[in-house]
């Protein structure tokens, strides 16, 4: 059953357009993934969600109800971590959690039951009263988890939960994930992190320069792709028109396909086999006979990443990359404040 | 009829919290309250000393600069408190903080703001109690229950006015260093340019103009009265350029300035938290 509708909506900042007529689904009770690289819009889709962002166009109705024009009403079904971690550093733990319990109303026994049972399932025991000033990030992580838990939200929205956390932060998060979903709790997660999504999510959309470019479960995603992938060198650093002709010798091979040169590595070449056929044995033959011999060749089980690669022609770690430097991170954070 | 009760309940909880957060705050770093304490005390003591070889009747009404000094000092005490009344919700909003509220289901968003009101009259309060204590020890006086009425009256106006004033800039400027700048930048002057330090008479003409049409005055003189003589609201506080004003027209002047202002950020305030 569909619990978020999210039709045609768009955001911008000034001269650019964070969100294009972006639509999506979620269902009930399912852990949703939004995967995408920094500055793909992911943050502002979230930011919406929160009902912190008004969109410029387009609609969204949780549980049936409009998220522009009952924004209260979605607060009280909505629980939000936030990608930056705001805590009042002079206040303890504990404090902000009854802090953040006034806010959402809650009476004194609910307040105090709820406080417990976090503090317990977060294992944050040891330090709850201490100052959030002298909290680590994974200490500041789940505190933060426990306030948009407190009053039980029937949607818990997550952007970049796991960013820059210690093992044991990021497990204990992952299992109380997992309980939530299981417990029929609809969590929406953004976040760059491959893994994470795809060890968690039931669905989830890929969102690139604003723009969804995949949607589906982890498993129809990767089997959409086919075979197994396979990232083929025949040198260190080759050149295109190298690597240009091998792969006009690899789409002359039956079986093989979606080849694409992938100029942040090397002008490698990406490309994905017929799981039916052996075809490592032809290539080598093939590679031989044009006087090429493998410098490298990685085989593996199609990845999000490649359904990401295969999307864009990039893989996440170019996009990140490609993306550093070019966000004015400063000019963002005063654009989103209030 | 129910669902307004459970609001007034529900807006009522918000702002406690609220309040109690910064009071919170207040408690483990109580430096802001101890300067807004301290320095005009100093003042108390340094411009007492100053003038404090003045011939008699150097000032009409009062029987020492110090008697004539406690009105604007108590004033200025608490429209410094109420212009840094901003800087919490400043940083709130640079950091983040705001947005836990924002997202939260707020019975009303008036709860944030009223909160910032609760916590800067009371601290405001607390400051220029202890100013007044200190005056009185220094024997500059003590008001009778009737000045006292007055004092308090005037302050919560002045408290109202700034802060509004204060959470308002909180909101337009863009970062905590130009509300600083901007803080630095009016505070010394308007408390120069009223008649905290001397009367509109000492003044140069252009001066008195100012010092006439600056809130400040209109606060300083009721109590300055409710100081120097037995209350009486019909009695002429201030000699102005432009007339002579009583301690009822300062105070009606006052109160319409802080309705204003009320109503002119409100627009504001709501563009912004809705």
């Amino acid at each position: 059953m569909n619990y978020i509708q999210i039709t045609d909506l768009s955001k911008s900042y000034s001269d650019i357009q964070a969100l294009k007529d972006l639509s999506m689904e979620i269902n009930v009770g399912t852990l949703f993934g939004i995967l995408g690289p920094n500055g793909a819009g992911k943050s502002t889709l979230i930011k919406i969600l929160a009902t912190l962002v008004e969109p410029d166009g387009g609609e969204v109705f949780v549980n049936n109800i409009n998220l522009i024009k009952n924004p209260r009403k979605i607060r009280e079904l909505i629980g939000y971590v936030a990608q930056d971690i705001a805590l009042d550093k002079i206040l303890t733990g504990r404090e902000l959690l009854d802090f953040q319990s006034d806010l959402y109303h809650m009476n004194k026994k609910e307040k105090y039951e709820r406080i417990q049972l976090l503090v317990n399932q977060l294992e944050m025991n040891d330090w709850i009263d201490r100052k959030c000033g002298t909290y680590s990030g994974g200490m500041k992580r789940r505190l933060d988890l426990a306030a948009g838990l407190l009053h039980l939200p029937k949607v818990l929205i997550l952007d970049e939960p796991t960013v820059g956390l210690d093992i044991e932060s990021r497990n204990i998060i992952w299992q109380l994930l997992k309980d939530l979903k299981n417990d029929g709790m609809t969590i929406i997660l953004s976040s760059h992190y491959l893994d994470e999504i795809d060890k968690l999510a039931d669905s989830l959309v890929i969102i690139d320069d604003g723009k969804v470019i995949a949607q589906g479960t982890p498993a129809q995603l990767k089997n959409k792709l086919g075979g197994d992938r396979i990232t083929l060198k025949v040198r260190e650093f080759s050149t295109y028109e190298e690597s240009k002709k091998i792969s006009e010798i690899l789409s002359s091979i039956n079986g093989i396909s979606q080849i694409i040169i992938n100029k942040a590595q090397g002008y490698s070449i990406n490309f994905v086999v017929d799981k039916e056929k052996d075809l490592l044995t032809k290539l080598k033959v093939e590679l031989a006979f044009s006087k090429f011999e493998i410098f490298s060749l990685a085989q593996s089980q199609p990845s999000l990443d490649d359904v990401y690669l295969q999307a864009t022609g990039k893989t996440l770690l170019d996009a990140e990359i490609s993306m550093t430097g070019k966000r004015d991170l400063k000019k963002e954070s005063k654009q989103s404040m209030r | 009829m129910e669902l307004k009760q459970y609001n007034l309940f529900f807006l009522y909880q918000e702002t406690v919290a609220l309040t109690k957060r910064l009071f919170i705050q207040l408690k483990r770093r109580p430096s802001t309250l101890l300067a807004g304490i301290l320095q005009p005390i100093i003042w108390l003591f340094l411009f007492g000393a100053l003038f404090s070889k003045a011939p008699e009747g150097f000032l009409p009404g009062v029987d020492s600069y110090g008697n004539f000094l406690g009105a604007g000092l108590i004033v200025f005490t608490a429209f410094s408190g109420a212009l840094n009344s901003g800087l919490p919700l400043m940083f709130d909003r640079e950091f983040g903080f705001l947005n836990r509220l924002l997202v939260a289901p707020l019975a009303s968003r008036l709860s944030i703001v009223l909160s910032s009101f609760f916590y800067i009259t009371i601290l405001s309060f607390v400051q220029s109690i202890v100013i007044m204590i200190v005056s009185f020890v220094l024997g500059y006086g003590w008001p009778d229950f009737y000045g006292l009425g007055i004092v308090f009256t005037t302050l919560i106006l002045l408290v109202l006015f700034v802060t509004s004033i204060s959470l308002c800039l909180a909101f337009v400027l863009p970062g905590h260093i130009e509300l600083i700048a901007l803080i630095f930048v009016i505070n010394l002057p308007l408390l120069f340019a009223s008649t905290a330090l001397a009367p509109v008479s000492f003044m140069p003409n252009w001066l008195g103009w100012l010092a006439s049409l600056n809130p400040l005055t209109f606060a300083i003189e009721p109590i300055r009265i409710a100081y120097t003589q037995t209350m009486n609201l019909d009695v002429v506080a201030l000699h102005a350029p432009y007339g002579d004003l009583t301690c009822k027209s300062c105070i009606s002047i006052l109160f319409s300035l802080t309705v204003f202002s009320l109503i002119i950020i409100r627009p504001l305030l709501n563009r912004k938290l809705n």
